[in-house]
């Protein structure tokens, strides 16, 4: 029994979660943690599960074609360690090549890491959200200004702000 | 006597029992998801478990309330003190509050949120900052009604969930509004 990772993508139909994870189940894998979302026109999923590799892949088979499906074996799973506190990051603007390479550049320059990240594009306009974290030594006043600069060449507004939880 | 005057001078030195620290049941304990049953604020072992709430909140840190589903009772009962935090406002001090409804809940607001039972997630969920709800103090037998705001009304509707058998998980914003908890040195 290995940790696998599955990706799926395909043109989106209803009953593709149903179909990927009803085979899935089929082969006593237990689905771990996993991401499925729309993008675009396709439907996306990515799966981090344990089970047999081969039993997996072949009761995926059936649903290739339509779909375009990997199954891989993975490494030790590393404990991913918060080196910081935990920030949002919004971007928004009129779409143009670079936006989401160069703000996340400045947030790998500050030491930071993201650890989600979505962007959408609807007509012109471009959005990108993402968690972020970022280590108490990160000049927090400098990043701002540092991203601020960024927008305004980009043509896009940034913000980025606190995403402390409350414990109740 | 006005609700603040009542709920100020009501202290769990006035359950009259010495409250002993409880374990936390953690999410998915079937105690968390069962709907708390409405108590007699009068019953001795009530007023014991007001004090074990109060006693073990106290000994949490950051714990700002704790409703009677954590310590493994299905019950009506929870202990709330906002005293102190930065994000609240309006305060009412330490109580304990039995049989809790929401009356009016209006201006609603997202926030992220955490749970003792649920110690490894955190997420985002919309909740009234001004808030109205009706309880009974243990130990007492008239209703009162409280009006809050900020995060002890956060702080109220969090709890109230918990006599329902909710969690936050129960509430999110959205199908990406829960998160790793975030522990760092």
């Amino acid at each position: 029994m290995s940790q696998l990772a599955v990706t799926v993508i395909g043109p989106d139909r209803p009953g593709i979660i149903a179909d990927v994870t009803e085979a899935l189940a089929g082969t006593g894998v237990n689905l771990e943690d996993s991401t499925m979302t729309l993008l675009r026109g396709h439907f996306a999923m990515m799966i981090v599960c344990s089970g047999p590799y081969d039993e997996v892949k072949s009761a995926l088979e059936p649903l290739r074609g339509e779909l375009v499906i990997t199954v891989r074996r993975m490494g030790p799973e590393h404990e991913h360690a918060p080196i910081g506190a935990p920030y949002m990051l919004s971007v928004h603007g009129a779409d143009r090549p670079g936006i989401v390479a160069t703000v996340t550049r400045m947030i790998a320059s500050a030491g930071g890491t993201i650890t989600d990240l979505a962007t959408r594009l609807s007509g012109e306009l471009y959005v990108l959200t993402a968690e972020v974290e970022l280590p108490p030594r990160a000049e927090l006043a400098m990043l701002n200004r540092a991203l601020e600069i960024t927008a305004e060449e980009l043509g896009v507004g940034v913000t980025l702000r606190p995403a402390e939880s409350d414990d109740l | 006597m006005t609700v603040a005057e009542l709920i100020s001078g009501w202290s769990p030195s006035l359950l009259g029992v010495d409250g002993d620290i409880l374990e936390v049941v953690r999410a998915p304990h079937p105690v968390l998801a069962t709907e708390g049953a409405t108590v007699d604020p009068l019953d001795p072992a009530m007023l014991k478990l007001a004090a074990d709430l109060v006693a073990t909140m106290r000994v949490s840190p950051g714990c700002v309330g704790l409703a009677a589903p954590q310590v493994g009772v299905a019950a009506q009962m929870f202990a709330l003190d906002v005293t102190s935090h930065p994000k609240a406002r309006i305060c009412h001090g330490v109580f304990v509050l039995c049989n809790a409804e929401v009356v009016e809940a209006t201006r609603q607001e997202k926030g992220r949120e955490g749970c003792m039972s649920v110690p490894d997630f955190t997420g985002d969920v919309k909740r009234a900052t001004r808030l109205t709800v009706t309880g009974t103090l243990p130990g007492t037998t008239d209703s009162v009604s409280i009006t809050t705001d900020a995060f002890e009304a956060r702080a109220l509707q969090h709890e109230i969930d918990h006599c329902n058998g909710k969690l936050f998980l129960d509430q999110v914003a959205g199908a990406h509004a829960i998160y790793p908890r975030k522990v760092y040195k």
